[in-house]
């Protein structure tokens, strides 16, 4: 066991072997340099971590209910700075909300938005597992562009999900908070750095970090750091961070758009689908156009963040 | 029924999660650079960098990983992650 990873969630929770997620989690939570208070939507991390009577958490945890993660951390933090003012408490507490894409880009996304304009100061960190894996694989409004689910099974009729990722990011920044970043749990230098500068925010700051689900996206244990580096260097999942008030996160006016990293030379975009057992069906030859749809809307949207950086 | 609702953390009651093992991953400890790559990315948290011997200790020697069997679930990422394959997965 390692101490030192395990200093804030512990072994013993029973995410699937080889999930995604918990090194995210580890990462993030190891760059905490002041007490933190944590706020969980459900999903597969809280169900996980929290099977009755155990917990994996050894910091205060709270879970409330799928849609109101932001909320609950909202009245959270408005009491501690209540006791803070008070003197009933000393220093400074952190407070972090982690939420599947289900619990953020659709259900708690009004939560959500509410704690981010009333400017509470808090992390609010989504791992993107692109569907609703907890409750089977449904789809979400994350869910890929031609994605098998449950809820959008591929067949004859059919290639997978028909609509188009949300951009929650665009969602988030239209909130001006000081600092928004994407992450890649296969890049933990990438995510230590971007955690520490969310942390570090006063008011509120945003997280999207993607998390391989090798349960329902169909790939073996042993992949997920493979799947993950593939969605950043085919630019599926680019790396960057938005500073939406100029210099007070890092950046500045002039960097409002930052990509962290970039693949020298993007791979086709084939590369990350046919890992996985969802995009199966896309390699059938009537279904070739969509992967060269897929490939345009990665391709389009890339372009559009790095005009946004300036460069 | 238990009165109220704090659960304290007590790691002694943690599930041990290596039951679930069906492959196991063996470090050679002749191959591993200690270079500490598996370490983040195990979502057990199973892999520590240790000193095999004191004796290694004194010699300066880099510390190799090591892996809680009590934990692993066996899945081989950190076989996969490994840049000089010092990890091979076993049939338990
Ligand atoms: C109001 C409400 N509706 C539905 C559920 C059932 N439910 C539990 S977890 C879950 C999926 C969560 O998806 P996501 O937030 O993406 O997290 P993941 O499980 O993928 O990690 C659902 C639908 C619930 N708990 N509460
Ligand atoms: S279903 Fe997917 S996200 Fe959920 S614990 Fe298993 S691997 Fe992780
Ligand atoms: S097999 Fe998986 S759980 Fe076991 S040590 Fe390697 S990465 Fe960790
Ligand atoms: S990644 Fe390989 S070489 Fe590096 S510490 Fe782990 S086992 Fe040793
Ligand atoms: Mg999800």
């Amino acid at each position: 066991m390692n101490k030192e990873l395990t200093k804030h969630f512990a072994q013993g929770h029973s995410s699937c072997a080889g999930c995604g997620f918990p090194a995210a989690v580890r990462t993030i939570l190891g760059e905490a340099k002041t007490p933190i208070v944590v706020a969980n939507a459900t999903g597969c991390l809280e169900v996980t971590s929290t099977i009755y009577p155990y917990s994996a958490w050894k910091v205060p945890y709270i879970h409330s209910a799928f849609e109101n993660a932001a909320a609950t951390i909202s009245g959270v933090e408005r009491a501690y700075k209540a006791l803070y003012r008070k003197g009933k408490i000393k220093g400074r507490i952190k407070f972090i909300v982690f939420g599947g894409d289900g619990g953020t880009y659709d259900i708690g996304l009004q939560s959500l938005s509410g704690a981010l304009e009333r400017g509470h100061d808090f992390v609010y960190v989504c791992y993107d597992n692109g569907g609703y894996m907890n409750t089977g694989n449904q789809r979400s409004s994350a869910t890929p562009y031609g994605a098998a689910t449950e809820t959008t099974p591929a067949g004859k009729e059919s290639f997978g999900k028909m609509e188009t990722r949300k951009n929650l990011m665009e969602i988030v920044n239209a909130h001006r908070v000081a600092y928004a970043a994407q992450a890649n749990v296969a890049y933990l230098q990438d995510l230590k750095k971007k955690a520490k500068k969310a942390l570090e925010t006063e008011g509120p700051s945003f997280l999207n970090v993607f998390s391989p689900c090798q349960n329902n996206w169909k790939f073996p244990t042993s992949q997920y750091v493979n799947v993950a580096k593939l969605a950043t260097e085919t630019n599926f999942w680019p790396l960057y961070e938005i500073s939406a008030i100029g210099g007070s996160a890092y950046g500045g006016e002039n960097g409002k758009y930052k990509i962290t990293h970039e693949p020298s030379q993007p791979k086709p975009i084939a590369e990350f689908l046919k890992t996985q057992g969802r995009f199966k069906h896309l390699f059938n030859e009537k279904n070739n156009p969509v992967i060269d749809r897929i490939q345009k809307m990665v391709n389009e949207e890339f372009a559009r963040i790095v005009s946004l950086t300036g460069e | 029924m238990e009165e109220g609702a704090i659960i304290k953390h007590n790691i002694k009651k943690a599930p041990k999660t290596g039951e679930w093992r069906y492959m196991k991953p063996e470090v050679d400890k002749e191959k591993c650079i200690g270079c500490s790559t598996c370490v983040p990315f195990c979502p057990e948290a199973a892999i520590d960098m240790k000193h095999e011997t004191r004796d290694m200790k004194q010699k300066n020697k880099k510390p190799k990983a090591d892996i809680d069997y009590e934990y692993c679930k066996g899945c081989g990422v950190c076989a996969e992650v490994c840049p000089v394959k010092a990890i091979v997965m076993r049939k338990k």
